[in-house]
């Protein structure tokens, strides 16, 4: 009988893990980002559950949709499923060559008025829901949204103002490589990506990636280093071992 | 009947009758594509008429006339190319028509079927009752024309049918006499026979059945077994399609949701029962429901899967609650006429399979495809289909193409992934990586102008008149250019007029920190994509 039990147990023994033993990698808990974009979030990666925002940059056009690409890029390729709510014009190629499976990735351009029954449905099978934000979104819809995530254990990335997020990101600048006076193509962007929100969120970070990168986004080395951002003809050494992130903020 | 027996020992001709509509091409054609039988029609297979209307006869029009033959003996002559698929599909309601008042249909070609004439005319009170009985339910379902021939054995009675004539038992050797050697439709030999000096049948049939055999082979040899009336062969009737479609009528209306998931659920059952005795599954699923006040919603549902009972009775809800609660089928959504809210409770609904397949066909995917969480995002996505319509949750497909637009094909949710053009010859002409984050649906009319103001124009030769110094994109303020590339010229197409581009792309950044794709077409400067 004993003999049995302890047979028993060994099966459960992937399953079941001590409450004070540290979740590998939070491997349940937490969808897997960019590692360059690990440091802006608090739980080092899409914590399930979670509300990440993607404000649309400051200065228009500056890279918030391929901040959003990137976030997903890293959990898709893991093997999640995603959906993306209201951006008919999202592009595909570019989503592919970040990594994204696009047999994983569901659209929904139009959803109408009824955006957020559809997200609602959404976040109940699906691991990340990117929605649009259209125009002005009352508390109560963002706040049972939020529950049904925290409840569903998907991350909801709203893109745009959203009021209550655990951690709102932010394309602060982008400056573009490799266009040149009626020559070169356009090769790789420096992005200003901040960070904000509350919780353990609460103090604001910011990074500097290039987006995209050689295969991938890349960190940039630290401002303040001997170069800046433009001011130089060469290109920056293909940096193919991951630096460490260097906080640039206050 | 004992008298066709006779000599060789073998069985009597079974009593055929057989219906044969005239120029069944022709007709197929009005049927299915809406050419009117009524005018001269041909219908031609390797340029050379295969059937023609009675109008395109009355000017001269023969079968075996070349093209242009037939346009020269009637001018105004409608030329259908010959498709034997349409034939069949349009001669499937003639048959069914004929299944309603007779059993045991044997399709011979599209335009001619044969049963049994014993069973008909005894139920009928004979023979010729029992024709015209047939001839007028054709005639008043199917809105065909057709005549009817009764006789021993298949031949007699196909040619008993162009002239309409019942041949009365018996009498087929004496039918089949008079008629010339060519009735056998064998062109090869009767061309050989009537060099031989015989000119009908009868002749043909006088020959010893042995040297037949000898000297022309064993279709001759079969032939003049037809020739002498010996018509033996069986009819291989054929069976008509199961109909696998489960419907159920519910006295009490159902005018709550979840009642009417519950009756699915049964219906599920049943359709599951029908389909695995069938060793079938279905890749489509349509479910109708019809209230009482006569309203109707169709919908059809796409799975790549077995559908289980559950799964069905899922759809159904998710369906109806489009339906009930009103909240389905924005204007607009799909481009489908949206029902109006139902007035009345659900009293029939009705499950149809479609896509059927072999279910030993069937092969789910090993690794990664299946899951429990593929599972919860099928379900979720097909929430939302319900919800919106099965044509706003899509999903994308790469493929070949020169622009982003091209490249990427949206496909709805659980239809097929194929991509739109094959990805496998290069594309010269494709932009290298990274793409624009942002593709604009339809182009951004834009004008860019150099320092001195004047409009920034291409020459034929790919000669840029000045740098673009300025954008400006619709009423905006303008932008400074800070940096550009190109002209990279864009000609698709060229051989097809209506489908062909003619375009010259250029990378700009903007002194604001932005970059775009911008075209130059026929003139007019476009924004087609933003590198966001």
């Amino acid at each position: 009988m004993a003999g049995r039990m302890t047979v028993g147990s060994a099966a459960l023994a992937d399953l079941v893990r001590p409450a004070s033993a540290p979740d590998a990698a939070g491997a349940y808990r937490t969808l897997p980002v960019l590692p360059e974009l690990i440091g802006l979030l608090p739980n080092r990666g899409l914590r399930r559950g979670s509300t990440v925002a993607v404000g649309t940059g400051q200065p228009a056009r500056s890279g918030g949709t391929s901040l959003l690409l990137a976030l997903l890029a890293e959990a898709s390729r893991a093997g999640s499923w995603c959906a993306v709510v209201g951006v008919p014009t999202l592009g595909m190629v570019a989503a592919a060559e970040l990594g994204i499976a696009l047999d994983r990735l569901a659209l929904v351009p139009h959803p109408g008025p009824e955006w957020a029954t559809v997200v609602a449905a959404l976040i109940d099978g699906v691991d990340v829901v990117v929605i649009a934000v259209p125009g002005t979104v009352s508390a109560t819809v963002t706040d049972r949204l939020a529950a049904r995530a925290r409840q569903r254990g998907s991350v909801l990335l709203p893109y745009g103002q959203w009021a209550g997020a655990d951690v709102t990101l932010q394309v602060v600048a982008g400056a573009w490589e490799g266009l040149g006076q009626g020559r070169g193509r356009l090769r790789r962007r420096e992005v200003t990506v901040s960070a904000r929100g509350r919780g353990a969120a609460a103090r604001p970070k910011e990074v500097k990636v290039w987006m995209p990168g050689d295969d991938a986004t890349r960190v940039v080395k630290p401002v303040g280093g001997t170069r800046t951002a433009g001011s130089s003809a060469a290109w920056p050494e293909p940096v193919s071992r991951r630096t460490p992130l260097t906080l640039v903020g206050p | 009947m004992g008298g066709g027996a006779g000599e060789t020992g073998q069985p009597a001709p079974v009593r055929t009758l057989l219906v044969w509509c005239p120029d069944w091409p022709v007709i197929a054609a009005e049927i299915v594509d809406g050419v009117p039988a009524s005018t001269p029609v041909a219908v031609l297979h390797a340029n050379r008429v295969l059937a023609c209307s009675t109008a395109a006869r009355a000017e001269g029009v023969r079968r075996g006339l070349r093209k242009r033959e037939a346009q020269s003996r009637c001018p105004q002559l409608i030329v259908v190319d010959h498709d034997p698929g349409r034939d069949a599909r349009a001669f499937e309601s003639v048959v069914a028509a004929i299944e309603e008042v007779a059993a045991g249909v044997e399709v011979i070609r599209p335009g001619v079927c044969a049963l049994a004439a014993r069973g008909p005319a005894r139920y009928f009170g004979g023979e010729e009752q029992a024709a015209e009985r047939i001839v007028e339910h054709v005639a008043q379902t199917c809105l065909v024309e057709s005549q009817i021939g009764i006789a021993d054995g298949l031949f007699a009675a196909g040619l008993a049918a162009r002239t309409g004539q019942i041949v009365p038992p018996g009498d087929a050797p004496k039918f089949l006499a008079d008629l010339p050697v060519e009735a056998l439709g064998r062109p090869p030999l009767t061309d050989l026979l009537r060099r031989l000096g015989l000119r009908t049948l009868a002749d043909f049939a006088a020959l010893p059945a042995g040297d037949v055999l000898a000297r022309f082979g064993f279709d001759a040899a079969l032939a003049h077994q037809l020739a002498a009336g010996r018509d033996h062969r069986r009819l291989a009737v054929r069976r008509p399609p199961p109909d696998l479609a489960v419907t159920e009528t519910y006295d009490e209306p159902l005018d709550r949701v979840d009642a009417a998931a519950f009756a699915a659920r049964a219906l599920a059952e049943r359709l599951h029962e029908t389909l695995s005795g069938h060793a079938l599954a279905c890749t489509r699923l349509g479910i109708e429901a019809v209230t009482e006040h006569g309203q109707e919603l169709h919908r059809v549902w796409r799975h790549d899967g077995l559908l289980s009972s559950a799964a069905i009775a899922d759809r159904v809800r998710w369906q109806l609650d489009g339906w009930l609660s009103g909240t389905n089928r924005r204007p607009g959504a799909g481009g489908r006429v949206a029902p109006s809210r139902p007035t009345s409770g659900i009293i029939r609904l009705r499950l149809i399979p479609d896509g059927l397949l072999a279910q030993a066909g069937l092969q789910p995917g090993l690794w990664g495809e299946t899951g429990a969480e593929r599972d919860r995002a099928h379900r979720a996505l097909s929430r939302v289909q319900g919800i919106l319509g099965p044509e706003s949750v899509l999903t994308a497909v790469l493929g070949g193409g020169r622009s982003d637009a091209d490249r990427a094909r949206l496909v709805p949710w659980g239809d097929e992934r194929t991509p739109g053009r094959p990805a496998e010859p290069p594309w010269p002409g494709r932009l290298p990586p990274p793409a624009p984050a942002v593709v604009l649906a339809a182009p951004l009319p834009a004008a860019v102008y150099d320092d001195a103001g004047e409009p920034v124009t291409v020459t034929a030769r790919l000669q840029v008149s000045a740098a673009p110094a300025r954008l400006v994109v619709g009423t905006a303020a303008p932008v400074e250019i800070v940096g550009w590339a190109g002209p990279w010229p864009l000609d698709e197409r060229w051989w097809a007029p209506a489908e062909s581009r003619r375009r010259a792309r250029f990378q700009v950044r903007l002194a604001d920190g932005g970059a775009l794709l911008l075209s130059l077409a026929g003139g007019q400067w476009a924004v087609e994509a933003v590198y966001d």
